[in-house]
């Protein structure tokens, strides 16, 4: 069957695919969408009405897509848990009367509360018990409550060339740049429409062509001391994305075999600074093992070189308190740090154990810590939690000190080494923010005043 | 690129034009509760986007922008129509559950980057179902 137009569906007649004739969409997007048995199936209601919403909202989409065919998907991971309104409850709640649940593993973002530490909420009770109440709505339709930002982290995870649908700007770009899996950049409610109906569009970066590389971004200029820092790679991540906007660039001179914890933090900076889901990285990421087959065997549209320049101004762009100049002008001090955004992994957590050596955070001083459950389990079972604890750190879980009420509101700039916490927080939270390294953030922390150490930025 | 205009969501919309200098997220950038620009890095912080014909060029960023913007069309804060260069799925998203759960249609439609410009220079326009952009002259 051959969908040429999905109009809204009739207030007088049931929704079915008895189609609307209409030349002119049919000839402007170009494309028809062509549907399988089982899809077409799913459309009619046969499935129920919660898959019936959920494939009119995946054909509509995969008809903005320009897509000819929807594909089938091994797994899901669901942003649309993250309370933002009453429009994600009335969605998740015509899904579940309508009798839905997911056909793939699927795995949930991070929500609005952290459950296993209810006492860190400080936002009004009517949006904790609506969140709380999203939050159950997507468990009854089948999704892991495994509330995390970094599904990468968990034990399964999809292997390369695997179809997935992943929301979550810092998943999606992790997922096809770090793990070679295949997801197109899939927002609130289709990805939810994408589990229940187990298909996604087959478009986009879900096609062999939709993952080449047209633009280089040549990092040579920076100085390797700097590469050989975490903190490069959030900077590095917020000039890219800047630059980039939505195309795909391929990174040429970044240290061979770069971690993942540092592509996860670069991945999760070019999301925020620009709508980066696809990044190839030469000799570190899987489809990347030379410039050339990065670029499909193409010359480039564009060469970008980044420059030690680029990288201080960027640095200072993160930071919205004037603290870190020679004469500060705000008159509030520093009063906390907050790291793990993306959640932290456990290599990640191990790092600040490292360098706190024993220290205590300074009294009256914040110092959280986002993860998700499943790495606070493998803190536990290492004793880390418990140190880490006693030192003075707060581990939230669940969520992230970002996009809830968790940092008391009260006067002074908040630490992070997160370029995408420094991006998002002063608009969330109304908070001032400076940007800095783990190692600053800790020992800021343990002195209870600014730290910074600049010397690799120089040259 | 498939031929322009592109109708992603089906509608018509009028409203005073108003153009993003540069991309905003709607989450984190975008208030659903007002209608108005948040993203205090964004350079028309303070600017409200409702009841607007949006130019906006491309989407960035989260992925929730498709909820923030579904409960802004709930909450009548949302731009009446969106004008654009690109498709962003991410923001198509939003206007099609709108339209689906609600019944609220905030149409969305790529144009070519000359009609695009053309269109910022209205003061008030409206945008057709088949992807028209004009002037809306005051006084009729």
């Amino acid at each position: 069957m051959v969908v040429r137009l999905l109009r809204r569906r009739s207030k007088t007649k049931p929704s079915h695919w008895s189609v609307h004739r209409s030349a002119h969409l049919r000839s402007l997007a170009g494309v028809d969408l062509q549907l399988s048995a089982d899809e077409q199936a799913m459309a009619a209601g046969e499935a129920g009405p919660g898959c019936q919403l959920a494939m009119r909202v995946l054909t509509r989409t995969a008809q903005a897509m320009g897509a000819a065919q929807l594909r089938p998907i091994t797994g899901a991971h669901i942003d649309s848990c993250l309370y933002h309104g009453q429009a994600g409850i009335d969605f998740a709640a015509r899904l579940v009367e309508g009798e839905a649940s997911v056909v793939v593993p699927t795995t949930l973002n991070v929500s609005s509360l952290d459950l296993l530490h209810p006492e860190l909420y400080r936002g009004d009770e009517e949006t904790g018990r609506a969140a709380r109440h999203l939050m159950e709505l997507y468990e009854q339709l089948g999704c892991e409550p495994t509330w995390t930002c970094a599904p990468y982290q968990l034990e399964e995870r999809p292997s390369f060339g695997e179809h997935v649908a992943w929301a979550e700007s810092n998943a999606i770009v992790f997922a096809n740049s770090v793990l070679g899996a295949r997801t197109h950049r899939y927002g609130d409610f289709i990805d939810i429409a994408a589990a229940i109906t187990g298909r996604v569009p087959d478009a986009g970066l879900h096609t062999d062509a939709g993952r080449i590389a047209t633009i280089v971004i040549d990092v040579h200029q920076i100085a390797a001391e700097l590469l050989a820092a975490d903190v490069a790679y959030p900077v590095l991540g917020h000039v890219i994305g800047g630059l980039v906007g939505t195309d795909i660039c391929v990174i040429d001179g970044l240290p061979e075999g770069t971690n993942e914890d540092r592509l996860k933090a670069l991945g999760a900076s070019m999301a925020s600074s620009g709508t980066v889901a696809l990044f190839h990285a030469v000799g570190s990421t899987p489809e990347a093992p030379t410039l050339e087959i990065a670029l499909g065997g193409q010359p480039p549209e564009r060469t970008l070189t980044i420059s030690m320049a680029d990288m201080r101004a960027a640095r200072d762009a993160l930071s919205t308190a004037e603290l870190m100049s020679a004469h500060p002008t705000s008159s509030a001090p520093l009063r906390g740090i907050s790291l793990g955004t993306p959640h932290y992994s456990v290599a990640e957590f191990g790092r600040v154990r490292d360098l706190l050596d024993g220290r205590r955070i300074a009294p009256g001083f914040d110092a959280f810590i986002s993860t998700g459950r499943g790495v606070l389990t493998e803190l536990e079972l290492r004793g880390w939690a418990e140190t880490l604890r006693e030192a003075g750190v707060q581990i939230v879980t669940d969520t992230c000190t970002y996009i809830t009420p968790i940092i008391e509101d009260r006067p002074g700039p908040i630490m992070t080494d997160s370029a995408k916490w420094a991006y998002y927080a002063p608009g969330n939270l109304g908070v001032d923010v400076i940007f800095g390294s783990v190692e600053d953030c800790v020992e800021s922390a343990v002195a209870g005043t600014l730290v910074r150490e600049t010397g690799r930025w120089d040259g | 690129m498939a031929d322009l205009p592109l109708i992603v969501v089906e509608g018509d919309a009028s409203g005073p034009v108003l153009e993003l200098h540069e991309p905003l997220s709607f989450w984190g950038g975008l208030d659903p509760e007002t209608g108005c620009i948040i993203d205090q890095r964004h350079p028309q912080v303070g600017q409200c986007v409702t009841n607007t014909l949006l130019f906006m060029p491309v989407g960035r960023g989260s992925s929730s922008a498709s909820s923030v913007l579904a409960e802004a069309i709930r909450l009548g804060t949302a731009p009446a129509g969106l004008v654009m260069l690109e498709v962003d799925e991410i923001i198509a998203l939003g206007a099609i559950v709108a339209d689906e759960i609600y019944d609220h249609t905030m149409p969305i439609v790529v144009v070519s980057a000359e009609e695009f410009a053309r269109g910022t220079q209205l003061g008030v326009a409206y945008l057709t179902s088949v992807g028209e952009i004009g002037a809306v002259e005051v006084g009729h």
